[in-house]
Order: C-alpha cells, then sequence, then structure tokens
C-alpha cells in the first residue's frame, strides 16, 4: 500500500459542492461519495419508519385489538417489510458505503457513471415515495405482505398497484447502481490494483453487483405482470381466469432469494474489511473469501423454490431445491471460517466495529444454522409459515446484514465525516442491541416450535408468554438503536476531529484525510501490494 | 417436545429435529467458543505483535469437506422422513377439504360435512386439499403437517392420529382480513365413536345452519356472541344497528328483509365499524329463507 499520506488542508468533499450551493449543492451532486451520504440519510429515514411500524406491530401482539385494528395490522406487516427490504437493506450498504468507498479502494476518482449515478439515487426516492404515499392514500396502504401473493394481490382493493409500481421504479435503481459498479471495477482500478489486490469488500459488492443486474428485472417484470393484471384483468396468476398463482411464486422468488444475497453479500464484505484491520493481520484465505462470494452469488440463483416447500409444486422439484439449499451454505461456512482464523496469531482490539461483527458473526450463524433446519424438507412441513420463518428471517437479514451495516457504519464514520464517536456509549449500546435482539427473536423460533402462524393479528392463548417476551426485547432492542444513532448524530456536530487513520487500517481509503477531498486522490495511487498489509 | 406427538408423521419430523438441530448447536458452540477464544489468546498487549499467516490450503479444504459432508447427511435425513411423510398408503379414507376466506370446510365420501376435521384414531387418513379464492395453507402442528389450498388445483396430505384428542387446525399462507381467525380443529375420536357420528342420524342438522357452514358464512360470523371478520348471529333479529348505506349512516331495526338483502347484497348497508369485504355467495330463493328461519330462532 501506498504510504504517502495527504495531510494537507485540502478542502474537503463536504465543503466543496461542486455547481450549486446548498441543498442543490447534494440532489444535483455527481460525487460518488456525497451520494453515498444521500442514500445514507434516506436509508437511515426510511430505516427509522420501519423500525417504528415494527414496534407498533409488536405493541398490538402483547394484546392484540386494544391498539391497533386488523385491518391495520395487515398494512403495517406488508409496509414493514416493503420498506425495510426495498428501501432499506437492498440498497443499504452498496448504495451507502459502496458508492463512497468503491471508487477509493480502487484508487479511482468516482464512479464510471457518475450522473448515471445520481439519476438512481433520484429512482430510489421516487419510488421510495410512492411506497410511503401507497400508505396514505384513500384506498388504504397495502395488505398483501411483502411477497404480494396472487390471487390476494390481485383481488384486494387496498394500494397494491402503487406499492409495486414504487418497487418497479427501486428495482431500477438498483439495476443502475449495479451496472456502474461492475463498469467502475472492471474500468477504473488503480494502477497496480489487480483482481487479487482488491479490497475483499469490492469482491463482495462485485459479487453483489452482478445479482442487482441479473435478477432485478425478473422482479420488474413479475411487479408489472401483477400491475397489468390488477389494472386490466388479463388473468397471468388468477385461477379464475386461466392463470396460475404457482408461477407468481416462482417468479417472485426467482428474484427475491438472490435478493436474500443482495442484502448479505455487501454485509459480509464490510466483515471481512474489519477483521484484519483489528487483528493487525493479513485476512486468512483471502482467495477463498472471495470466491465465495462468487460462489454465493452462483448457487444463490438456483435456491428459490425453497420458499415454496408447501406450495404445491411437485416432490420432486423440491428435492432438488433442498439439495442444492443445503449446498449454498456451504461458502458462508468457509467464510465464517476464515473470519475467526483471522484473529489466530493476530493482535486483536475489541473496538466497537469489531463487536458488531462478532455479534454478527454469532447471530448470521444462528441464520444459517436455522436456515438449514427449514431447508430439510420434512421440518420445513413443521415450520415453515410459522414464527420460526420470522424469526430465522431477522436473524439473517438484521443480525446479519443489519449487524454488518452498523459495523461498518461506526468502522467508516470517522472517515466519512471526520469526527470520532464515544466509543464508550457504542459498546454500550451494542451491549443492549445484542440483548434485546436475541429476546425479540428468540422468542420467536420458540413460537414457530409451538406451532405460532406467521402474519397473524390475534392468536390462541398458548403463545401469550413468548409473544409478551419478544415485544419487551423490542423495547430492549430499540433503546439501544437510540443510544447508537444518538451517538453518532452527537459526534457529527460534537466529536472530536477524527485522524486520517483511526483504526490503523491497510486500504486506500485510509491514505486520504478524513473526510477527503473532493477528487479522492490528487494524484493517482499505485498500488504494490495486497490490501491487508500491516508492518 | 413444544407441542403434542400426535401423527406418524410427527415422529419422523421430530427424529429429524432432533439429529439437525444437535448438529447445528454442536456447530454453533464450536465456532463461538473458538472465536472467543483466539479473542482472549491474542489479545493486543504492549510489546506483542502479530505474526502474518497467510491461510492454508489444506485448512480450506478441510473446513470446505466437511461441511459439505455435514449438509449432505442433513438433506438425506430431510429427504426420507419427507418420502415417508408423503407417501401415502392405497387403502385410504379420503377427506376433501375445502378451504376459502376465512373458514375451513371438510367434506366426507357419504355427503357429511363438518367445521370441525373428525377422523377415527390409528386409521391413516387422506386430506384432498383446494380453495374457492384466494391461497391458504393448511396446518396442524401437533402432525407437523402443512400444505397449501391452491385455487384451481387441487393438493394433498395424509396422516395416521396416534392420540386421540383436539388439535389447532391454522390457515398459514396469509389471505386478507380475518386470516388469523381461519382456525379450526381436528378431533381424533376412538373408531367406534367416529363411525356412529360418520353414520350419524340427524346427520344433516338444522337446515340454516348446515347452509351457514357450507356457504362458509360463520367463517366471519359466530353463532356464540363472540366477534369474527363481521357482526355475530347471536340475537341478531330485531337488534338495532347503525349501518352505514351509500355513504351514510341510518339507524334500523334487523329484519327479514334486512337479512336477505344483506346476503344478495352485501355491500348495501354496512353495520358501522365493520369492513366492507363480504363476498356475494350465490343462494337459492329456498336456502335464502331456511337461512332466515335459522337466523330468526337464534337467541
Amino acid at each position: 500500500m501506498p504510504a504517502e499520506s495527504m495531510t494537507t488542508s485540502e478542502r474537503s468533499y463536504l465543503q466543496e459542492g461542486g455547481r450549486f450551493k446548498g441543498v442543490f449543492s447534494w440532489i444535483f451532486t455527481t460525487d460518488h461519495k456525497r451520494i453515498g451520504i444521500l442514500y445514507l440519510a434516506s436509508i437511515f429515514t426510511f430505516f427509522s419508519i420501519g423500525v417504528i411500524i415494527g414496534l407498533l406491530m409488536r405493541l398490538n401482539l402483547i394484546e392484540p385489538g386494544r391498539f391497533i385494528s386488523e385491518r391495520t395490522y395487515n398494512s403495517l406487516f406488508t409496509v414493514h417489510g416493503v420498506i425495510q427490504i426495498f428501501l432499506f437493506i437492498i440498497p443499504g450498504i452498496p448504495a451507502s458505503f459502496g458508492n463512497f468507498f468503491l471508487p477509493i479502494h480502487l484508487g479511482a476518482r468516482d464512479v464510471a457513471f457518475p450522473r448515471l449515478n445520481i439519476f438512481s439515487w433520484w429512482l430510489y426516492i421516487s419510488g421510495g415515495a410512492l411506497v410511503i404515499l401507497s400508505i396514505f392514500l384513500p384506498g388504504g396502504a397495502p395488505d398483501t405482505g411483502w411477497t404480494f401473493y396472487a390471487p390476494y394481490s390481485i383481488r384486494t382493493t387496498s394500494n397494491v398497484s402503487l406499492a409495486a409500481s414504487g418497487i418497479f421504479i427501486v428495482g431500477f435503481s438498483s439495476i443502475l447502481t449495479g451496472l456502474n459498479f461492475v463498469t467502475t471495477i472492471h474500468r477504473l482500478r488503480a494502477p497496480g490494483m489487480t483482481w487479487f489486490r482488491m479490497p475483499l469488500f469490492i469482491w463482495s459488492l462485485y459479487a453483489t453487483a452482478w445479482t442487482q443486474i441479473l435478477a432485478t428485472p425478473v422482479l420488474a417484470i413479475t411487479l408489472l405482470l401483477l400491475i397489468l393484471e390488477r389494472s386490466f384483468g388479463i388473468g397471468f396468476f388468477e385461477p379464475l381466469k386461466g392463470g396460475d398463482p404457482i408461477m407468481f411464486e416462482h417468479l417472485f422468488w426467482m428474484y427475491s432469494h438472490p435478493a436474500v444475497y443482495i442484502m448479505i453479500l455487501p454485509a459480509m464484505g464490510v466483515v471481512s474489511e474489519i477483521f484484519p484491520v483489528f487483528s493487525r493481520k493479513n485476512i486468512f484465505g483471502y482467495k477463498a473469501v472471495a470466491f465465495s462470494s462468487l460462489g454465493i452469488a452462483f448457487f444463490g440463483y438456483l435456491v428459490w423454490g425453497h420458499h415454496m416447500f408447501t406450495s404445491g409444486m411437485s416432490d420432486i422439484s423440491r428435492v432438488i431445491f433442498s439439495l442444492i439449499t443445503f449446498l449454498v451454505a456451504v461458502p458462508s461456512g468457509v467464510k465464517v471460517f476464515n473470519w475467526i482464523a483471522t484473529m489466530y496469531k493476530g493482535s486483536v482490539r475489541v473496538d466497537s466495529p469489531l463487536l458488531f461483527c462478532l455479534a454478527f458473526i454469532f447471530l448470521f450463524s444462528i441464520a444459517g444454522l436455522t436456515g438449514l433446519i427449514i431447508g430439510t424438507l420434512s421440518l420445513n412441513l413443521y415450520l415453515h409459515g410459522t414464527y420460526f420463518i420470522v424469526g430465522h428471517f431477522h436473524y439473517t437479514m438484521f443480525g446479519g446484514a443489519g449487524f454488518g451495516f452498523f459495523a461498518g457504519l461506526h468502522y467508516w464514520f470517522p472517515k466519512m465525516f471526520g469526527r470520532m464517536f464515544n466509543e464508550r456509549a457504542a459498546k454500550i449500546a451494542w451491549l443492549i442491541m445484542f440483548i434485546g435482539f436475541n429476546i425479540l427473536y428468540f422468542s420467536m423460533f420458540l413460537l414457530g416450535l409451538q406451532g405460532m402462524p406467521r402474519r397473524y393479528f390475534q392468536y390462541l392463548p398458548q403463545f401469550r408468554m413468548n409473544h409478551i417476551l419478544s415485544t419487551v426485547g423490542s423495547w430492549i432492542l430499540a433503546a439501544g438503536l437510540l443510544i447508537m444513532f444518538g451517538n453518532l448524530i452527537r459526534a457529527l456536530f460534537r466529536g472530536e476531529k477524527a485522524p486520517a487513520n483511526p483504526w490503523g487500517g491497510s486500504t486506500l481509503e485510509w491514505t486520504l484525510p478524513s473526510p477527503p477531498g473532493r477528487e479522492n486522490f490528487r494524484e493517482t495511487p499505485v498500488v504494490r501490494g495486497g490490501p491487508y498489509t500491516f508492518e | 417436545m413444544f407441542i403434542p406427538e400426535a401423527s406418524n408423521s410427527a415422529r419422523y419430523v421430530d427424529a429429524a429435529f432432533l439429529v439437525i438441530v444437535g448438529i447445528s448447536v454442536a456447530l454453533l458452540a464450536g465456532v463461538t467458543s473458538v472465536m472467543l477464544f483466539l479473542i482472549f489468546r491474542y489479545k493486543r498487549r504492549r510489546g506483542t505483535k502479530a505474526e502474518q499467516v497467510e491461510g492454508g490450503t489444506a485448512l480450506e479444504i478441510i473446513w470446505t469437506v466437511i461441511p459439505v459432508v455435514l449438509v449432505l447427511v442433513m438433506f438425506v435425513i430431510g429427504e426420507r422422513s419427507f418420502r415417508l411423510i408423503r407417501s401415502a398408503p392405497r387403502e385410504i379414507m379420503t377427506i376433501r377439504v375445502d378451504a376459502r376466506q376465512w373458514s375451513w370446510m371438510f367434506g366426507y365420501d357419504n355427503g357429511r360435512q363438518s367445521d370441525q376435521l373428525r377422523v377415527p384414531l390409528g386409521k391413516p387418513v387422506k386430506l384432498r386439499l383446494s380453495s374457492r379464492d384466494v391461497l391458504h395453507s393448511f396446518y396442524v402442528p401437533a402432525f407437523r403437517i402443512k400444505e397449501d389450498c391452491v385455487p384451481g388445483m387441487e393438493t394433498y396430505l395424509w396422516f395416521t392420529p396416534q392420540q386421540q384428542g383436539s388439535f389447532d387446525i391454522f390457515c398459514t399462507e396469509y389471505c386478507g382480513l380475518g386470516h388469523s381467525g381461519m382456525l379450526a380443529k381436528v378431533v381424533v375420536m376412538p373408531e367406534k365413536e367416529f363411525d356412529e357420528w360418520y353414520a350419524g342420524a340427524g346427520a344433516k342438522g338444522n337446515r340454516g345452519l348446515q347452509l351457514l357452514l357450507e356457504k362458509g358464512c360463520l367463517g366471519c360470523h359466530t353463532t356464540d356472541g363472540t366477534l369474527k371478520v363481521g357482526p355475530t348471529f347471536k340475537g341478531i333479529y330485531g337488534r338495532t344497528v347503525t349501518v352505514v348505506t351509500s355513504g351514510k349512516e341510518r339507524t334500523i331495526t334487523v329484519d327479514g328483509d334486512y337479512l336477505k338483502r344483506s346476503v344478495l347484497d352485501p355491500g348495501a348497508d354496512i353495520v358501522k365499524g365493520f369492513p366492507p369485504v363480504m363476498p356475494k355467495i350465490p343462494v337459492t330463493p329456498e336456502e335464502l329463507d331456511a337461512i332466515e328461519d335459522y337466523l330468526e330462532h337464534l337467541r
């Protein structure tokens, strides 16, 4: 890695807005760093809305009907899913940290298509606005569940078409971002930045970007067919008109399963960055970690049927999908082993970014192992459609992707904003969140084993204990989130000035001042070694 | 286990569950303890430095191959028990399961219909599942079986009940407003009792009640005063209610005409506080009279 540090008093990207002033210097920017911050702010907003909706759902479940009506509850879980998946986790890490750090990691000045990049954000915001609008317009918020299963989604009078249009538009944002990243990685690597000298975060974004490009069109088509069917009664999925509801499930999961990897792979990339830095050691098995990303992305296309083990599709297809599902678990396991082995003979310092990574490994391991349980054909007959699925899913998406996101947020915060947060408060927030998380979601496994179906506004008395436990967990988790975000927001204004390299990282972003200048590198860096070289 | 193990399939599932959860817990404990050990063993101390280790091909192969073997073992366990659970014997009693928003109806070969699934203890039973409207899923946790009810096609399940008693049936595919109220019971009875019920006199019961059941009305309206998606039928005749008629509220007293209109044109007068979701269900004038007669006397 180049050692020449840049400590001149150059104006940072936060001060240098380009042609426009004020808010326009943000929404019309083409600077990948500013776009990353735009995404970060929008994602944070949508995430907060999603969390509040989640808390309302948990509130209903301590005493169904007391606070929230049945109709409202059905909309809440639909909108919660739509927001958290399409507007938070899928864009999450790639669009915020990816935009900010991908060009810097490669030694480039920007992404390959900067204007397409800001256009992607506009699409994302417009689509997100439509989704939010669908909650408030007459007709009522969508009440189908985030999966929009036909024929119910065709027959309901709620604003399904509007929400689906929103997701359709957000999908294009995702495709264009993927296209931008793939091109940037292929074309804009600095001299000496060979494929195997790229940081592993880039490898994970590369695998993710291909999935975004190749899988998202399937979602777009599916939603378009749904909208056409709702508007003109065409009969793609409505059995009364010769349509096939199971075909909708196939189309939907053909995207939405690979999308799970769009959500988790970038988080794995973040974790792969943090382990070496806090162990002062090269990553264990660089190529294994890099290729396992590609392996996950590839096998991820072939397992969508495991969402449909009880859908009525043929038994032989269930057997095949189960087999491939088990195999896709292996590359994830390989990653976990390599991260842990990275600490071997290292010099480990447990700062907040690493703490979030350790939580990631623990929670993601539970997610993966419960995934094996529900990937087992016979067990799926028992647990599909119950709270076990909800628990598994949140361990993957929140415990995995979410905690990975928080890890990245703490790791890169000093670089992005030039300020340090309070480390002690970050650790306290982490502990509270970790405890709250496990109470909230582990009780869902127990509910699932008891047979409690998901998407139930009310329930039989035998489920009450675990529901109360879970709701209490949601309050603890929310308290932890408040402390964490409070700490970071406070640091934005009052934090100590961050040095260029507070964690002793060895990738290119740490050679730049915090926050970086508008053009990233004044001179294009020349790369002479691997990404994780510690003296 | 967490719930009764009341069928043959429950035994297969629980046996597989124990093995797979066992492997999973061992893996989780292994990963977590190695992780914690390394953190403490290689904690950063003054004067110590990291020793650069690049990785090792042998290790990579080991921790790829062992998981592959483990997951294949899990797959085989799951596939074998799945095959047992899906292979119904030939000589078997079949019951039709008719799902609709938001009730279950069970039809027997002799024409008998019931809103509870009554089955004889120890005899294999095959369920032929279908749906009248949207997707539903038939789930009995105590039997560890589940399959979607898909409009326009027939799916199946089978089981041998091995424990007498009454077990919950849930709908586990979200199906709209009343989804969480779409419950029923499996009643497992001794064979002799079942036979009596099956052939029983008075099987038809009250014609009006039978119609309410067959047409799915009881999915949303109860006869015992409890509230589901729609108003209860108990004491409905002569009740004073506020209804919304084309956007305007008015107060009426329920009579025969109102009841009939509500069936024929459910959207005309919506009782205040209830959602306008009732579908039009075809009825003959004779059926409508029987229903009205039943409701008039339901106190």
